[in-house]
Order: structure tokens, then sequence, then C-alpha cells
């Protein structure tokens, strides 16, 4: 088994970090840091910069101002062929699987190992169904993504992720609309992903129970902010009125403070202290 | 024959191959090569995996391969003495269920 836990070489370095979307600031001064082997839950509320931050670290746009370096490298100052290296050591899988439609599963899976590598087909072969065995989808590589279920398609995509033995894997939403079952069989399937490779996860989620389980530390993001990093066990016993609000742990029955409720609805510069 | 990654014994009955330092995309084509080469000319081919420090996919696509071709040709293929970092991979494809391994 490997000490992932104590290993405080960090493969993700987001500082300052500062994002536009036109006039709007979506990033403010973001401060982000992952280490090796780390799996690292990303939570917040809609608008909070969760899924901007994930298209930053991938080097999906450049930003307004800060530094990302992603395994030693700043993504914003590396040319094509070392930022093209880079992204076959990080694997992705987005909110809805993304999988190509017209293809097999075998050949989703199979496509960044075509693309990126020149090993020889019963090479690809052997590794794909290997990684779709990893997944639970043994024996699936046949189907078309129209053939699939939710859970299976989140499955493939995680296998497609996986394919190409990533240093670093990202996931958007990959428990999102699945049944509770289906969900703890991805958190699981993460879990023994970092325990046997040692890969560092990142993980945005809005599932409570899911960041609970896998995540080593937490990350709350608020208005373009790293609002708290903490264990979980510190996230759940956080005092920050929006982090409880996050986890949904104050009832709308709950005796109300008028007037700092007041305040909240009405003061222009109003923040939790 | 002697090479960096992979050393070698052999007699009439049987040839091992030891395995040494990572295996991935730049050198796993050498393991493969080495191990269906062995397997034409010996009975019995043993990969003895303790020195492995890291495995990827392909390295075990090139086992994968190689038990293949040992099957189809009626000749024995044998892991030894897997190192830790071999050792969860393939537990975690559940090749463990699938390959002889012998301490």
């Amino acid at each position: 088994m490997n000490d992932h836990k104590n290993n405080k070489e960090p493969i993700i370095e987001v500082t300052d970090l500062e994002t536009y979307y036109g006039q709007r600031k979506i990033l403010d001064g973001m401060n982000f840091s992952v280490n090796r082997g780390e799996i690292r839950v990303v939570m917040g509320g809609s608008g909070s910069g969760k899924s901007t931050l994930l298209w930053y670290i991938l080097g999906l746009y450049e930003p307004d101002g800060g530094q990302i370096k992603v395994l030693g490298q700043d993504i914003n100052k590396i040319d094509f062929n070392d930022h093209l290296k880079l992204k076959q050591n990080i694997g992705v899988a987005f909110q809805s699987g993304a999988l190509f439609s017209s293809m097999t599963v075998g050949d989703n899976v199979a496509f960044p190992l075509r693309e990126f590598t020149d090993l020889d087909e019963n090479t690809i072969r052997i590794i794909t169904r290997m990684k779709l065995e990893v997944v639970n989808l043994g024996g699936f590589h046949k189907l078309m993504p129209s053939q699939l279920s939710g859970g299976m398609i989140k499955r493939a995509a995680l296998a497609r992720a996986i394919v190409m033995d990533p240093k670093l894997l990202i996931f958007d939403e990959p428990s999102a609309g699945l049944d509770p079952v289906v969900a703890s069989e991805i958190d699981d399937l993460i879990l023994s992903l970092r325990e046997t490779t040692g890969v560092s996860v990142v993980v945005v989620t809005h599932e409570l129970e899911s960041a609970f389980k896998i995540a080593d530390r937490i990350t709350v993001l608020d208005k373009g902010k790293n609002l708290l990093t903490a264990s979980v066990e510190e996230v759940k016993q956080s005092k920050n009125k929006r982090i409880m609000d996050l986890l949904q742990r104050r009832s709308r029955h709950d005796k109300l403070d008028p007037e700092d409720y007041l305040r909240r609805l009405t003061q222009e510069n109003y923040t939790l202290s | 024959m002697e090479s960096k990654l992979i050393n070698y014994e052999k007699d009439d009955s049987h040839c091992t191959l030891f395995v040494q330092g990572d295996v991935d995309l730049s050198n796993s084509s050498q393991l493969r090569k080495t191990i269906l080469s062995a397997l034409k000319t010996s009975p019995l081919v043993e990969v003895d995996l303790n020195n492995v420090t890291y495995i990827d996919s392909s390295g075990i696509a090139a086992l994968v391969e190689g038990l293949q071709y040992a099957n189809s040709h009626n000749k024995r293929f044998v892991l030894k003495q897997l190192s830790n970092p071999v050792k969860s991979i393939i537990e975690l494809a559940r090749l463990d269920q699938v390959f002889t391994i012998e301490d």
C-alpha cells in the first residue's frame, strides 16, 4: 500500500488565480493546492467557481491573473508540446460522461491510446479491456453509449480517464444523477484507484455522502475564493454559516436571528465572519 | 542478451526473466518482445518481478500477451515474486485470478 497521505509534494498549485467572464469576476484570488496521492473534494454552491477552477487547471483558458502549476509546470508558460505531454498525465471525466456517441464503448476507452501512443492494436485491446474490467464493465466493449445506463456511462468515462495511467484524475460530478448504490460504487472505484496507483484525484461534487467518504481534504469555494480547506471532520464541525448551509445542517425550521437575517438580505458588503 | 530492464537465466527446461526498474510506455515493447522470444524457445517461462518499481498498463499488457501466447502454444508462463506496485495493479484488474503467480 502506498503512503499517500503523508506526501506533501504538491501536484497542483494555484496561486492568486483571477478570471473574468466578460466584466464579471469568477475566480477572485483563488489559492488551491493538492498533494501527490491526495483525494481532494471541491464543493460550493452554484456559481462559486468549482467547474471554472477545473477548466483553468486543465489549461482550457488563460487566466487574467495568478499562476497555475500542474505536475511542477506552469501551464500558461509551457509550449504546445509540453502541454500535450502534460495532458497525457491528466485523466478527465466530466459531468455528462462525454463519450463519443458514434463509437463503441471499447473505441471510446481506446481513443487516448490510439491518439497519443504508438502501441499496436493487440496491446491497445488488452489495455482497453483491462480498464473496462477495473470499472466492472468487462465484456461491454462492443456496446454503443446509447445502450448504457447512466451509471455505466460514468464508469466507461472513468475507464477512459484512466486508460493512459494518469498521475492526476479530475472528475466533475462523477456521481450526479446516480442512485445511491451506483454512486457508492463510483466512490469505491476512486478510492481503490488511489490506493493501488497512488494517483492524485480532484473531485467536484455536490454529494455530501460521497465527499465525506472519499476526501482526504475538502475545499469549499464561495464567490470565487477558497473559503476553507480542511479535513472531513473539520468541515463537519465548522461553525461557518456558509459551510453549515452547504452541509444543510441548518433546518429551515431553526429559529432565525432576525437582525442577522435582515443584514444578510440588505447589507451591501455583508460577509460572514 | 543482457539489458538494464531485463536479465535472464536459461537452461533446456525453462527460462527465467528478471525484470527491474520502471516498466512503462518507453520500454514495455522490449519486455513484450523478450517474453515472446523466450516462449518460442522454452517450455516454461518465469518472469521475476521482485525488482519492478513501477509498471504501467502497457507493461501489464505485455505480461497478458505472454500468457496468451503460452496458452495457445502449450507452454507454461509464470509470474514470480511480485513487487508491491505490480501486485496492486494486477489485483486491481483482477488478473491475479488469471496468471499463475508464485512466491
